[in-house]
């Protein structure tokens, strides 16, 4: 049997030349992205904007959008978003928080449960009061700043700063590009968002932390190649793996995305958008290159090659 | 690539008790339960999965200060006026109680016996040398009693304590099964119901104080005119339960509390066929009754909850047996309903819900199937890939993959873990991860076979020098699984937990299980040439 090979045997893609291109597309991408998030901003679902959601479901056949927000509109309840979720039976409605503390959030459920009455099944509740919302926002900031940190010093102990200090620009560009994404699509942003990018710094720095481990080993080994080359010799070395891993991963997401159901989509998309996207472009165009602008093997004779050196 | 004997029996037989773990998953919860006690360890389903309702419940710091507060002014009235000190002016205001002492002779002993008002904090053992009131004199005789923090936290710390055990008696009403309820952080109280319907009922016995009294109503004045001109100054207002709301003139003093009753049932009236609630006083409530009622025969009395009154009947005669019966428009459900309330006992303060989260069953069912599709198309297709790419050493991968899901069921069971919809997305994720291990390894083989190395020697070094790397990538994807379990709750953190257990499962099956079927065929097969 003739097995699979997506990416040949040796290949000798100059990537480090590509840095020139790369560096400012990231940039222009990054600073994008940071101006969407302050001018377009963030879809915050409940979690962290507070209010209620309803998802339910009319029990005779297809809900009749129009009645049912003519009929939450006269509730006095400010803004009630209604949309179709799933199936045309499935309607989601948002209710943005109440003025008046946490009881008034219990006040306003029960209100639109008076209303609907029983012409509809409630499938899933939720009501985040004020507190908990802000609570739970800086739970968020803090634990992907906290992540960050902790990745951080353990990278620092098993390489040198200057790896580390890599890997975190090359995470940071990602986390940066996914909210990004997160603006354009308008995506649900709430506490399964921040579940999403803690994976997408895992994977990110997974796949940093395979090439900086063969351009630490390279290192060793060629004591007298030019960084650039000595760069892309491990990248290229990798890149058989990088792709079949990110092929199994997307497979594995494409799975979740196509029949993991609503619940889980926002998760997923997102998740897609930074692995698979992102995280596989920050490594080879990204956090290697940017070692040489950090100084890596600069106390070596970096600029002597020798035909014999070559691996 | 060489395993010692024992050595390999030990990688088989750790695999193999680990997964076994997951095998009660598969049975019926009637049959596990047969089995022997170690034996019935099994995953469960979240709320998001199997349907129920969370709802986070804060205790009111507020109300427990001012009760607080309340108390502290009454303890001085109460003291001053033993020790025989005059005094003017005692308020609450701010944060603490302020009296003014009438002349200079009666300050020493007021400073002592204010100053016994002040505990140390802790009990008798655990002393952190903080007291609960700090005792301040100022000019003109002014003595300010303040309340510490280190006081009310330990009221509100108090209250959750208590406040859990009522909800306990409560939610153990409404016969569901499994309720969680626990603390969380100082002043928070989380209850975890599964299997429910309509929250709504479990939301209405959690709200309600249920605080009972029973106090007489003032009959010297009509509620209209009190409320045009001035309250007398032991009397409150206060209006019915049900609609129209109507106004009661009742004296502050309660006669007997719902704290002194034994029981509590609803029924119906024997006259008008209308529900009822009867309740049994126990004895100092009884006596108490007894002699109230006997006092005031013809007067009327109200029945009030949560400071609104329920009923204001006319005592016809001494009631001295010690039982009663509240009637009041009740429907079935809410003379049920309070009968519940009052044999738990009251709140010691109000609760609000902060956080609610109700998932229906349908919609959990609905994710059970959609999570089983999803884990099974990827799974299918991750399988079918590595046939492709890897051959033979494809086969071993997924056998490898097979073990690692296995063993992180097995884990899950064994930590009696909850399972919730992104705790599924976790699992699918980790044979991603567990995957990757396999490519590095692989890939590492292929390179060092490449460089001209023999079979055995570059599936040797293979191994040998991607090992290190899958433990460097693995700690990392595990620090950020690590960090979503601190600061996760609910279903992040389910998805925390199998991520993490996943990550642990991967690097052992990478070291043990997939080295040990690998040196098994090498030693098996002497191959001329790799096959991958």
């Amino acid at each position: 049997m003739r097995l699979l090979r997506i990416v040949p045997d040796d290949t000798k893609f100059d990537f480090m030349r590509f840095r020139r291109i790369s560096f400012p597309i990231s940039a222009l991408m990054s600073i994008l992205a940071i101006s969407l998030y302050f001018f377009h901003g963030l879809n915050f679902g409940i979690d962290f904007k507070g209010g209620t959601l309803l998802e339910v479901q009319s029990k005779s056949g297809s809900a009749d959008l129009a009645k049912m927000r003519n009929t939450l509109g006269g509730l006095g309840l400010g803004e009630v978003q209604l949309q179709q979720f799933g199936g045309p039976s499935e309607v989601l409605i948002r209710i943005a928080e109440q003025p008046g503390g946490d009881a008034a959030q219990q006040v306003a459920v029960a209100k639109v449960r008076n209303a609907l009455g029983s012409d509809v099944d409630y499938r899933r509740v939720e009501v985040v009061g004020p507190r908990v919302s802000g609570e739970l926002l800086s739970y968020g900031v803090v634990g992907l700043g906290l992540a960050i940190f902790c990745i951080l010093i353990y990278l620092w102990f098993r390489f040198e700063w200057q790896f580390a200090l890599g890997a975190m620009i090359a995470n940071v560009h990602d986390i940066v590009l996914t909210i990004g994404f997160m603006s354009i699509t308008q995506i649900d942003f709430d506490l399964t968002s921040i579940a999403a990018l803690l994976t997408i710094l895992g994977y990110s720095l997974n796949d940093t932390v395979v090439i900086y481990d063969r351009i630490r080993e390279m290192l060793r080994r060629y004591k007298k190649m030019p960084m650039a080359d000595l760069l892309n010799a491990s990248v290229n070395q990798t890149l058989s793996r990088s792709v079949i891993t990110h092929v199994t991963v997307s497979l594995a997401l494409l799975a979740l995305l196509l029949f993991g159901g609503q619940a889980i989509h926002s998760f997923t998309a997102t998740m897609m958008f930074g692995v698979v996207l992102v995280g596989t472009y920050t490594s080879v165009f990204i956090a290697a290159p940017i070692l040489i602008y950090l100084g890596v093997g600069t106390g070596r004779d970096a600029y002597s090659s020798s035909a014999s050196d070559k691996p | 690539m060489y395993f010692t004997r024992w050595k390999a029996a030990a990688v088989v037989l750790t695999a193999f008790v680990v997964c076994m773990f997951a095998v009660p998953n598969f049975f019926p919860e009637k049959t596990v339960q047969s089995w022997p006690k170690w034996a019935q360890r099994h995953m469960v389903l979240g709320l998001d999965l199997q349907g129920g309702s969370h709802i986070l419940l804060e205790v009111d710091t507020k109300a427990v200060r001012k009760d607080k507060l309340e108390s502290l002014r009454d303890d001085v009235r109460r003291v001053l006026r033993d020790a025989r000190v005059g005094y003017t002016g005692l308020a609450v205001r701010g944060n603490g109680v302020e009296v003014r002492i009438r002349d200079d002779a009666g300050m020493p002993a007021a400073q002592t016996k204010l100053g016994e008002l002040s505990l140390p904090l802790g009990g008798i053992l655990g002393g952190s040398g903080q007291r609960s009131i700090d005792i301040t004199n100022e000019a003109g005789n002014l003595i300010r009693l303040t309340l510490t923090n280190a006081a009310i936290l330990e009221r509100v710390r108090q209250s959750v304590e208590q406040s859990i055990q009522i909800i306990e008696r409560r939610v153990n009403e409404l016969g569901t099964v499994e309720p969680l309820i626990q603390r969380q952080g100082t002043d928070r109280i989380l209850v975890q119901v599964p299997g429910l319907q309509d929250p709504t009922r479990l939301k209405e016995l959690l709200g309600k104080t249920a605080k009972l009294d029973f106090r007489m109503v003032d009959t010297g004045m009509s509620p209209e005119q009190a409320l045009q001109g001035r309250v007398p100054q032991d009397d409150e207002i206060l209006y019915s339960a049900s609609q129209p709301k109507t106004p009661y003139l009742v004296e502050k003093r309660i006669l007997v509390s719902g704290g002194d009753l034994t029981d509590a049932q609803p029924g119906f009236d024997q006259r008008t066929n209308e529900p009822i609630v009867s309740f049994r006083f126990n004895t100092s409530g009884s006596r108490k009754f007894a002699q109230v009622t006997q006092e005031s025969v013809g007067k009327p009395f109200a029945i009030i909850l949560d400071n609104e009154v329920i009923s204001a009947p006319v005592i016809r005669e001494p009631i001295l047996g010690g039982s009663g019966q509240i009637s009041g428009s009740f429907t079935v459900q809410s003379a049920n309903d309070l009968s519940i309330l009052l044999r738990a006992g009251a709140l010691p303060a109000p609760l609000t819900i902060i956080e609610e989260r109700t998932v229906g069953p349908g919609l959990g069912a609905d994710s059970i199937a959609k999570g089983k599709i999803s884990s099974y198309v990827g799974a299918g297709m991750v399988i079918v890939f590595m046939l492709a790419t890897y051959g033979l050493f494809g086969v071993f991968a997924n056998i490898a993959v097979a073990i690692n899901v296995a063993m992180i069921f097995g884990i899950l069971s064994l930590l009696n873990a909850t399972l919730t919809l992104p705790g599924i997305a976790g699992i699918v994720l980790t044979v991603g991860i567990a995957v990757d291990s396999n490519v590095l390894i692989y890939e590492r083989i292929r390179e060092e076979v490449r460089a001209g190395r023999t079979p055995i020697n570059a599936i040797d070094a293979g191994f040998n020098r991607a090992l290190a790397t899958i433990l460097d990538s693995n700690i990392t994807t595990f620090i950020a699984a690590a960090v979503l379990f601190y600061i996760g709750t609910g279903p992040v953190r389910g998805f925390a937990v199998t991520l993490g257990i996943g990550i642990i499962t991967t690097v052992f099956t990478a070291f043990t299980v997939t080295r040990l079927i690998v040196a098994y065929w090498v030693w098996w097969r002497r191959p001329q040439r790799v096959p991958i």
